[in-house]
C-alpha cells in the first residue's frame, strides 16, 4: 500500500489505457491509470459519469482487454475471465427466467462443478434471503436482487470481488443498509474488494482508500487514504474529518469548474 | 482484440423494455384481470346469449333466406349432423398443417439462430426472407400442384413456406435481443459460445420464439385451407368450396365455425405454453 512496498500487490493496475472504436471515431475511455490494491483491502473508484470507471473494472475482470498497459492479479497479467475474480454487476444482473436458487447455481452450471452447499446456505442466511430460493427476480425488491447477486458472486469464494456501481439504482436507505452489509461480510471474511461508485459518501464509508478518476478520459487524479476505524458508524460518518474528505474529493472531481465560476461558494 | 469490445452500456441493452411484442400482450386474456365474481361471469354469458340469440331472432323475424345467412342454431345443428362427413377432412387439414408447420418451424428456428450469429449473413439474407414473408404462398399453390400433383405434397410445402418465415423473423428478433451485461456475466464464469447460446440467448429469445410459432401456426392454417380451395378433392378448404357451390349454407358455416375453433385452439395452446415457460417477462 505504501510506496516502496516490496511484496507483490493483490492487484496491480499499470498504465492501463483503453480505446473503443465507435462509429464516430476512437474513444479514449481510460488513459494511463496506475494504482495497486493490497490483499484484503477495499478500494473504491469514484469519478463523474462516463469517466471510464466501468471500463476499468471490466478490464480488471478480464472481460475487456486493455489497449495498452497491464492489470496483474498476484503478479500475473489478467488476460481473460479468472476464477479468482468475482463480479457484482450494476442492477444485480440476475437472469429473470431463473428463480433465485437457479440464479445462484448458474456459475456452477457453466463451470460444471458443484457449489459448496453449506457455504451458499451460510451466505443466503448472512444476507437475509433464507427461504427465498424459489422466488423469481421480478418478485424481489431491488435490494434483495442485489443481495442475491452478492451471494452469487461470493458463492465461488473469489479472492477478489469487483463491484460495479452495485447499489446505484437503489434508494438511499436501502443503499446505506447494503453498504453496512458489505462491510459486515468483509469483517466476517476479508477479501479484496474494488468498488466502483459515483457516491463519495458510499466510497468513504466502505473503503480503505479512494481512487479519484478525472472526467473522460479517465486518469487517476488522486488517491486518498480513509483512516477511520471499522465498523464505521453513522457517528463517524458525521464527523468533520469525513466532511472535509468528502469536500476534498468533490473538489477534485468538479472543483475546477466551481472554483472558476463561483469561488466564494466553493470555499464555504 | 480490443476492437471487438463494446462500451459497457446497461441502460440501452436491457431486455423486456420498449414495449416489445410478447405473447402476453398480444393476448385478449391478459388484458383483463380475469373473471373474479359470479356477476362478471353472468354478464359475459348474458352478452353472448344476447348476441347469438339476437342474431337467431333477427334472422327468423325478417325471414332472411338460408342461402344468405343461416341462423346460428342451424349452423350448430349442421356441425353435429355433418360431423361424421366433415371429420375425415378435418384430419387431412390437420395432417397438412402439422407436417408443414413442423418443417417450416424447424427450418425457421435453425436459420434464425444461425444468421443472428453472423450479422453480415443476415444482411444478405434479409431481403429474401422479407419476400417470403410478404408474398402470399397461396399464389404458388397452382404451380406446386402442377409439379407435385393433387396430393398432400404441394399443400405441405405451401404451409411450410407460409409458417417458416413467420417463425424465423420473430425468432430472429428474439435472438437479436442481446443483453451485453448478461452475456458478460456468463463470460465471467468462462462460458463457451455454445453455453452462452443455450443458457442466455435461447431463454431470452423464448417469448419471441413462441410468438413466432403461434403466428406461424395460424398462417399455416390459413394457407392449408386456402391451398385446399385451389384444387384437390379433400380437406376443410375443399368442403368450403363444395358446400358453397351446392348452396348448403348451414354446412358451409359449420366448417367456418370449425376453422375458427381450430384457430382459437392454436392461440390458446401457445398462450398457455407462454404462460408456463415465458411468464418471467410479463
Amino acid at each position: 500500500m505504501t510506496a516502496g512496498d516490496t511484496t507483490t500487490p493483490k492487484l496491480r493496475v499499470q498504465a492501463a489505457s483503453k480505446v473503443y472504436q465507435t462509429a464516430s471515431g476512437n474513444l479514449l475511455a481510460i488513459d494511463g491509470c496506475s494504482f495497486d490494491v493490497a490483499a484484503n483491502e477495499i478500494v473504491s473508484i469514484v469519478g463523474p459519469s462516463g469517466c471510464g470507471k466501468t471500463t476499468l473494472l471490466w478490464s480488471m475482470s478480464g472481460l475487456h482487454s486493455l489497449s495498452s498497459g497491464v492489470i496483474a492479479l498476484d503478479g500475473k497479467p489478467i488476460t481473460g475471465p479468472h476464477p479468482d475474480i468475482g463480479i457484482v454487476f450494476q442492477e444485480a444482473n440476475l437472469l429473470p427466467w431463473r428463480n433465485l436458487d437457479a440464479n445462484i447455481n448458474f456459475p456452477f452450471e457453466i463451470k460444471g462443478t458443484q457449489p459448496d452447499k453449506q457455504w451458499v446456505k451460510h451466505l443466503l442466511h448472512r444476507v437475509g434471503l433464507d427461504g427465498f430460493g424459489g422466488k423469481f427476480p421480478r418478485e424481489l425488491s431491488g435490494g434483495m436482487q442485489q443481495r442475491a447477486a452478492i451471494v452469487r458472486a461470493l458463492s465461488l469464494k473469489p479472492s477478489v470481488l469487483l463491484m460495479d456501481e452495485p447499489f446505484g439504482a437503489l434508494d438511499s436507505f436501502t443503499r446505506d443498509e447494503m453498504n453496512r452489509l458489505v462491510e459486515e461480510i468483509w469483517l466476517d471474511a476479508p477479501t479484496t474488494i474494488v468498488f466502483i461508485t459515483h457516491s463519495i459518501e458510499e466510497a468513504i464509508f466502505l473503503s480503505d482508500r479512494v481512487v479519484v478518476l478525472s472526467p473522460r478520459p479517465g486518469r487517476v487524479a488522486k488517491i486518498y487514504d480513509v483512516p477511520f476505524p471499522r465498523p464505521r458508524s453513522f457517528e463517524i460518518m458525521a464527523t468533520k474529518e469525513v466532511f472535509d474528505l468528502t469536500n476534498a474529493i468533490k473538489l477534485d472531481i468538479v472543483g475546477d469548474r466551481i472554483a472558476k465560476s463561483r469561488p466564494a461558494e466553493a470555499v464555504q | 482484440m480490443s476492437q471487438s469490445d463494446a462500451i459497457p452500456e446497461f441502460s440501452k441493452s436491457r431486455s423486456g423494455e420498449g414495449g416489445e411484442v410478447s405473447l402476453t400482450n398480444l393476448s385478449a386474456f391478459s388484458s383483463g384481470t380475469g373473471i373474479r365474481s359470479g356477476a362478471e361471469f353472468l354478464a359475459i354469458i348474458a352478452v353472448a346469449v344476447a348476441i347469438i340469440g339476437g342474431t337467431e331472432l333477427a334472422l327468423r323475424l325478417f325471414e332472411v333466406p338460408q342461402y344468405i345467412m343461416p341462423p346460428p342454431s342451424e349452423i350448430v345443428w349442421a356441425l353435429f349432423d355433418e360431423f361424421p362427413l366433415i371429420a375425415p377432412h378435418l384430419g387431412y387439414t390437420l395432417i397438412e398443417l402439422f407436417s408443414g408447420f413442423t418443417i417450416g418451424a424447424v427450418v425457421g428456428l435453425v436459420l434464425a439462430a444461425v444468421i443472428t450469429q453472423f450479422p453480415f449473413a443476415e444482411k444478405i439474407i434479409a431481403p429474401y426472407i422479407l419476400i417470403l414473408v410478404t408474398t402470399p404462398m397461396l399464389a404458388l399453390v397452382p404451380l406446386l400442384i402442377l409439379r407435385f400433383g393433387f396430393g398432400y405434397t404441394p399443400r405441405i410445402i405451401a404451409v411450410a413456406l407460409a409458417a417458416g418465415p413467420m417463425v424465423m423473423i420473430n425468432a430472429a428478433t428474439g435472438f437479436r435481443r442481446v443483453d451485453s451485461a448478461k452475456i458478460a456475466l456468463a463470460r465471467s464464469y468462462g462460458a463457451s459460445t455454445l453455453q452462452i447460446f443455450w443458457k442466455i440467448r435461447a431463454p431470452m429469445a423464448l417469448p419471441m420464439i413462441l410468438v413466432g410459432l403461434m403466428i406461424g401456426a395460424i398462417f399455416g392454417l390459413l394457407t392449408a385451407v386456402g391451398a385446399e380451395m385451389v384444387g384437390g378433392g379433400f380437406g376443410l378448404g375443399n368442403r368450403l368450396t363444395s358446400y358453397s357451390s351446392m348452396i348448403q349454407m348451414p354446412q358451409f358455416f359449420a366448417v367456418v365455425l370449425m376453422l375458427s375453433i381450430l384457430g382459437i385452439l392454436i392461440y390458446v395452446l401457445f398462450f398457455f405454453i407462454g404462460k408456463k415457460w415465458a411468464s418471467w417477462e410479463a
